[in-house]
């Protein structure tokens, strides 16, 4: 059953990107279990707008976890303690009477902190905009029959199409590296006809934008997959090296 | 060709390749061992006539030896860049995310299997091939009886075993991660690749701790 909870909140706070940040905790009273996480911290900035001070900035956006908005760092773990959730969808429940949850940003170079709890995270868009999409122009519709594709391919594109961009692979990375969200976006179009058109352009160009941006090396710890709330597998890593060697070996 | 340096996934591969191909040395290295348990003459011949001074070894132990520097310098750089990827801020609530605890410590444990290799190379390789290489005084011709005067020290036969233990951990990750980056992984060979590097760890980490313990034991030259 559901209880209410006391708890203490340990949150990170920073002013801005260049400013000094530290942590801040705040206790909570009566939190119903029942609550998601995201609502709880509502409700701890309620109390902080009653009691006129600055409310805590954190993303989120669709809180259904969908949209990959939601980003924090609790606990140790990116989105929380759950497996296969994003923070939106973790609930108070997961936490003890007398808890204090300590709440953290992403924390990589690829991901600097704008305020708070929330992170640019610009950068995965400049990834996809670097080749992770087909042009052609698709015109109305055709049949979905028309160009037949194994159903193992179908089922392991949409997996890989499930990454929903949110950042924790990059935040649980103790090497900063993007690779999980790249293969993934690489995956969806590699493994479907229409992907192969462009897919030596795409896994070169996509890659490269990684590495500009900063991103580190993948060493294959696989703490992105462990954390990663659409359970992308790290096999899709394997595949994105093999489409980067093939291309490049072509060249 | 720099791509091999510029690209992440370009100094992955040669970081790879590199150890895979450290990971055959180290299969000839053990199986070489081996006989030394058997009879120390045929060991002796082996270092001697097969390998020693002779051109096509030097030109291989030069090959081995750039593979060497390029798996540490590669590994240098990756880690350092890996570092500064990473940012300078760190969690406070550490992580706790569950992951092998051999993937999180490949370049501590390289870093303690090369310090080993160092004391190796002046114990066993600068007394036979480079002192015969450089005539030096004092080059060793009988490589078996070498090896059981240096195996007679309880320490060197410590922390030759810790350095082997050293080098299972390394392996354990390092093979499969290797296959991993070259791309040769799926979810249906991602557990075969992984048992097959927990064998060939084993089966190399074990020959060479075995060798050094039966030497110390005098279980060796069984047959000479």
């Amino acid at each position: 059953m559901d209880k209410d909870i006391n708890i203490k909140v340990k949150v990170w706070r920073q002013n801005g990107p260049k400013e000094k940040g530290h942590f801040e905790t705040y206790p909570l009273e009566n939190i119903s279990q029942g609550s998601s996480f995201l609502e709880m911290l509502d409700i701890l900035n309620e109390k902080l707008i009653n009691e006129g001070k600055e409310t805590v900035v954190f993303d989120h956006d669709c809180r259904e976890g969908i949209c990959g908005m939601c980003s924090l760092y609790i606990n140790g773990h990116p989105h929380g303690p759950d497996e296969g959730v994003t923070t939106c969808q973790l609930h108070m429940r997961r936490f003890n009477d007398g808890d204090t949850i300590t709440v953290e940003p992403w924390r990589s170079a690829g991901f600097p902190i704008i305020k708070d709890l929330m992170v640019d995270r610009s950068a995965f868009d400049k990834i996809i905009q670097a080749g992770g999409y087909i042009s052609v122009n698709t015109g109305s519709a055709i049949d979905a029959n028309a160009i037949p594709i194994p159903r193992d391919d179908a089922e392991m594109a949409m997996d890989a199409a499930a990454c929903i961009g949110c950042g924790a692979c990059v935040a649980a990375c103790k090497n900063g590296s993007a690779m999980l969200f790249v293969s993934a976006k690489v995956s969806q179009f590699a493994l479907l006809p229409q992907g192969r058109v462009e897919a030596t352009q795409r896994a070169k160009s996509m890659v490269a934008k990684m590495d500009e941006l900063g991103f580190g090396n993948c060493t294959n710890t696989g703490a992105c997959e462990v954390e990663c709330p659409k359970n992308i597998s790290i096999t899709n890593i394997a595949r994105l090296n093999r489409e980067f060697l093939k291309a490049k070996f072509r060249d | 060709m720099s791509w091999l340096i510029k690209s992440s996934i370009g100094r992955k591969f040669v970081q790879s390749i590199s150890g895979l191909f450290l990971i055959l040395f180290l299969l000839f290295h053990m199986s070489m061992n081996l006989v030394l348990i058997f009879n120390y003459e045929t060991y002796n011949f082996l270092a001697n006539e097969i390998l020693g001074a002779n051109w096509w070894a030097i030109i291989g132990t030069g090959v081995i030896a750039l593979g060497f520097v390029v798996h540490v310098i590669y590994a240098i750089i990756l880690t350092l860049q890996n570092r500064k990827a990473r940012g300078s801020n760190s969690y406070a609530s550490s992580s706790q995310t569950k992951t092998p605890w051999s993937s999180q410590n490949m370049f501590v444990l390289g870093l303690f299997i090369l310090l080993f290799l160092f004391l190796h190379l002046y114990q066993m390789w600068y007394q036979m091939q480079f002192k015969e290489l450089f005539m030096i005084e004092g080059a060793r011709h009988d490589g078996a009886q070498l090896v059981e005067e240096v195996f007679s020290h309880l320490w060197v036969v410590i922390v030759y075993v810790i350095a082997f233990i050293a080098l299972w951990f390394h392996l354990t990750h390092g093979f499969w991660s290797a296959l991993h980056t070259v791309g040769w992984n799926n979810t249906v060979w991602m557990k075969r690749i992984k048992v097959l590097g927990n064998i060939i760890s084993t089966v190399i980490s074990l020959g060479f701790i075995l060798v050094a313990i039966a030497i110390y034991l005098g279980y060796s030259n069984l047959l000479g």
